[in-house]
């Protein structure tokens, strides 16, 4: 992005009477925007009415198939419903601090974006500390769900604000935790550092890399899914328990920024997933890039259109798990990070520094990520056994056709 | 045992207590007790190890006019018998004591009873209404209760539509046919 | 050191509560996600039905029973026909008997599919609920063809039932039967043995068989609790005695006898239990009869009984005071939705806020049946 800058700024002389720092604003301001209209809510609407339809179709029933063709227009009507419903508070309520948590929710989220890569060179920023800053950055979601809980003034939401914290503060340690294999092996914490030290084939990425860094993934997925307050974890806005949690009281535009962060949320914990142990953008083609010449750039695009459809594999992945399973109580919640996750998480940094430091000795053990490579395929493979299964037994049609 | 024989150890296990034993127009013959011992006698239906009725399957209350009637139906998932105990109570005064203590489960049916009958359960650990409002006036199973005109401010009784809604002028013709 | 206080907060849950079924209101005192005490309030749907009989006939109060249970109106219409049956000595025809066997038993099953739906629900698995309801769906259909209602049926009558079987109905009810029996099994594989599932109701809120039985628990809650007693076994009635079925009951199979699970998993078999009575009365069924002839206005002698039978939700006790005249002196109906709720007070203190929601729901608590 700062190159982008400068070569606006030399290109246009009269840009430079202006001081740098207003000229770097304004075209933050501009690609910020283009970020929030082109990607992120056309991303969050759109998830919106994938996440319906396939909750439809796995719970034997249709889901939204009325405003435009499939119902596809179905996230612009509601969005548009919620636009031009009353912004209602209650009298009752902190109105500063109810006003502004959705922002704040909202922007944390946003900010994340500023280091989500979308390709090799197509990331806005890419931050030497990447990482790190979507660790610090994301926190502020958790200020913005309290606020929206205290604030609300409903004990309803004080409950699901304070579960939501408790949440999101104790998964952040595995998570965190489960990162710092990727950055030992790395040496960096920037984003397309870490997607360049991983090959194009599966058996270069991090997730298989070694065995810490394999149960690493699994504690980074299912940890992101608890920070994104996704079902089975999805405990602060449980609604046959406390309602709808933090958001209850919140009505029209500012209840549709909860949603948009957490739909947008989804790609994000996708797209980390996928830049941390799923090969980024890397694609084989990659490798011979000076052959391509001047149509490098389409190697380029290639890379991006791996990533994103990656990370919508994920992000669908994401949807079924919430349609499939039952919710965890709170301290079961709890048990299963402070058990299992963060104890883990310390075996697997220490495991893959003595992995390092045996793999210099031994290069041998860089066989290993074969195998690894094997049982990773045997994951998949053995749902789709019990899928079968399941189906077989049931003696249900099968309807693959997505559309009705 | 029949249902008989236990009303029947009953009357043997208290001499000097008025019971009255009746058979007719029953399916199940009950024994009617004085109201003050209530509590011992279901005690004793309860501990006893030949009858243990440990259940209440049911309470019922009835007006029958100056007295009211309280119904016990009990129920053994030992012995897999019943037995029927009656309480009656003068209207004016119409204490029973409480058989809570005997099987927990009763509290919600005594609250049921004294709530639209008005049966006052002495000893009771949480007698209020259980189905109206705690503001309500009268017991409504009671044969004489008359409801209230209004509550808060509504009324209780609606007028017949056909003489408040405005209706068209019936022809002249059909009136006179009237 | 400061020391630590801690205050307790008073939550109100309901009456518009999504894990309240219908009206409820529980009164909680809490510490942070830590229930100390509930306090059930009822009443919001009273309708005063028992006042209600003293004023119509005998006939008239037939539609009245169905709004007691509106998820298992059969049951309750049964219920009623028989303790009038019981007190004024009318035959009921034997296929009629039949008849009201094989449609209380469907609407046994679809009662205990929203129930299973319901609970998985609250557990927080939203998928299997469409499943469940897609089953109810047909029984709801099949009931329609037979009497014309989907909800509210009054279809049984004192002395028989409504109406006779349409044409096709054996076949469609025997097509439904052998789609049904497997997808139960689904349902197992689907959520009942589901890792989350199991350690969400395992050995939370047991209910001892002794607890159960002094609070005036019924049917299925009782037997989950390791209580073998079915009224359709244990003192049969209709023609119950000639089908061959068991009674489920809690095992503790994957925590202790008497916990939510074993709530839950005795429905599922009861389920499995009923639709094998279904297929006996269907082959069994005699030609003949579906009404006898009784008078216009039922005048039963003067007298009292009290009969209970098995509802989707255990005993429904009927106490009838009859006077002789046109109209019932006194009916009280007795309900297992009643006594569940008024153990939920005793049994609720020290669990979670997240347990309480399985509790009611593992209770299969209706609304209507508690205030009637």
């Amino acid at each position: 992005m700062e190159r982008l800058a400068d070569y606006i700024v030399y290109n246009l002389p009269f840009l430079q009477q202006i001081p740098r720092v207003i000229v770097d604003l304004i075209i933050m301001l501009f690609f910020a925007t283009c970020m929030l209209l082109f990607w992120v809510a056309l991303f969050a609407g759109i998830t919106s009415w994938v996440e319906r339809r396939v909750a439809g179709r796995i719970q034997s029933r249709i889901g939204p198939n009325r405003v435009g063709p499939q119902g596809f227009l179905q996230w612009i009507a509601d969005g548009l419903k919620c636009f031009l419903k009353e912004d209602f508070v209650p009298a009752a309520a902190d109105k500063k601090l109810f006003l502004l948590a959705p922002y704040i929710v909202f922007a944390g989220m946003f900010a994340v974006f500023v280091v989500v890569p979308f390709g090799d060179g197509l990331i806005i920023s890419n931050l030497n500390i990447g990482i790190f800053y979507v660790l610090a950055i994301s926190s502020l979601v958790v200020v913005g769900i309290l606020m929206s809980g205290w604030s609300s003034n409903n004990k309803w939401s004080l409950l699901g604000g304070m579960r939501s914290a408790a949440q999101i503060v104790s998964y952040e340690i595995p998570v965190s935790l489960a990162i710092l294999p990727v950055i030992l092996l790395t040496g960096s914490l920037g984003m397309q550092d870490i997607i360049r030290a991983q090959g194009p084939y599966p058996w270069q990425w991090f997730a298989f890399h070694n065995p810490f860094t394999f149960i690493a993934f699994f504690i980074f997925f299912i940890g992101a899914l608890a920070e994104g307050n996704r079902t089975p974890f999805d405990i602060p806005e449980a609604e046959s328990e406390l309602v709808a949690g933090y958001n209850t009281e919140y009505s029209g535009m500012r209840f549709v920024f909860f949603f948009f962060a957490e739909w947008a949320n989804l790609y994000i914990i996708a797209a980390l997933t996928v830049t941390l142990f799923l090969g980024g953008w890397n694609t084989p083609a990659h490798l011979y890039t000076n052959l391509f010449g001047l149509l490098h750039r389409s190697v380029d695009v290639a890379g991006t259109f791996v990533f994103i459809l990656k990370s919508l594999f994920l992000v669908f992945v994401i949807i079924w798990i919430r349609w499939t399973l039952p919710r965890l109580r709170v301290d079961q919640m709890m048990d299963v990070c402070w058990k299992y996750f963060v104890p883990f998480s310390f075996a697997n940094i220490v495991g893959t520094i003595i992995w390092m430091v045996l793999a210099d000795a031994a290069p041998v053990l860089g066989y290993v990520r074969y195998i690894l490579f094997v049982v990773g395929l045997m994951v998949p493979l053995a749902i789709a056994m019990k899928i079968t299964r399941n189906f077989r037994l049931a003696k249900s049609e099968i309807h693959l056709n997505p559309f009705i | 045992m029949n249902e008989k024989n236990i009303l029947e150890k009953v009357m043997a296990e208290f001499p000097g207590v008025a019971f009255e034993l009746i058979e007719e127009n029953t399916d199940h013959p009950y024994l009617v007790i004085p109201a003050e011992r209530t509590a011992g006698i279901c005690r004793f239906l309860r501990d006893d190890p030949d009858l243990r009725l440990d259940a209440l399957s049911n309470l019922s209350s009835v007006d029958e006019g100056e007295i009211l009637t309280v119904v016990y139906h009990l129920f053994s998932y030992e012995h897999r018998h019943y037995s029927v105990l009656k309480v009656r109570v003068p209207r004016g005064a119409p204490d029973v004591p409480t058989v809570q203590t005997v099987w927990p489960g009763a509290g919600w049916f005594e609250r049921e009873a004294y709530d639209l009958m008005g049966i006052n359960f002495m000893g009771h650990n949480d007698l209020r209404r259980i189905m109206l409002p705690d503001d309500w006036v009268g017991h409504p199973l009671r044969k004489d209760w008359v409801e209230q005109e209004e509550y808060h401010g509504m009324g209780t009784s609606r007028n017949e539509p056909m003489d408040v809604l405005p209706l068209a002028d019936a022809p002249e013709k059909e009136k006179q046919s009237d | 050191m400061t020391e630590f206080i801690t205050e307790e907060m008073t939550l109100n849950m309901g009456p518009q509560h999504p894990s309240t079924h219908g009206v409820l209101r529980f009164q909680l005192t809490s510490d942070g996600e830590v229930i100390h005490s509930v306090k059930p309030d009822v009443g919001y749907l009273h309708r005063s039905i028992e006042k209600i009989a003293e004023k119509v006939t005998y006939h008239g109060f037939m539609p009245y029973t169905d709004r007691v249970d509106y998820v298992a109106a059969m049951n309750s219409n049964f219920a009623w026909a028989l303790t009038v049956e019981k007190l004024g000595g009318y035959q009921v025809p034997e296929r009629a008997e039949y008849l009201r066997v094989i449609a209380a038993e469907l609407n046994r099953i679809s009662s205990h599919l929203i129930m299973l739906g319901v609970m998985a629900m609250d557990i927080g698995a939203v998928t299997p609920f469409p499943y469940f309801l897609r089953e109810r769906e047909t029984i709801n259909d099949l009931l329609e063809e037979l009497c014309g209602a989907r909800l509210t049926y009054n279809y049984i009558r004192i002395g028989g039932v409504s109406s006779d079987l349409p044409d096709g109905f054996r076949d469609r009810a025997l097509r439904f039967l052998d789609h049904f029996e497997p997808i139960i099994d689904e349902f197992n594989r689907l959520i009942t043995y589901n890792e989350i599932f199991v350690n969400r109701l395992a050995n939370i809120v047991i209910i001892p068989r002794e607890q159960a039985i002094a609070w005036a628990l019924v049917g299925p809650n009782l037997r989950a609790s390791g209580v073998k007693w079915d009224l359709r076994k244990d003192e049969p009635y209709s023609i119950y005695p000639q089908v061959e079925f068991d009674i489920p009951v809690g095992k503790g199979e994957v925590g202790t006898v008497g916990d939510c699970f074993d709530r839950f998993i005795v429905r599922v078999d009861e389920m499995r239990e009923s639709s094998k009575i279904i297929r006996q009365c269907l082959d069994k069924m005699p030609e003949g009869e579906i009404q006898s002839k009784l008078p216009r206005q039922l005048k039963p002698p003067k007298g009292e009984v009290y009969v209970r039978s098995e509802s989707a939700r255990g005993e429904m006790g009927y106490y009838l005071v009859s006077n002789g005249g046109l109209n019932p002196e006194r009916v009280k109906i007795r309900t297992g939705s009643f006594s569940a709720m008024a153990i939920m007070e005793e049994v609720s203190k020290g669990i979670m806020i997240a347990d309480m929601v399985a509790l009611i729901s593992s209770l299969d608590v209706i609304a209507p049946e508690i205030d009637r």
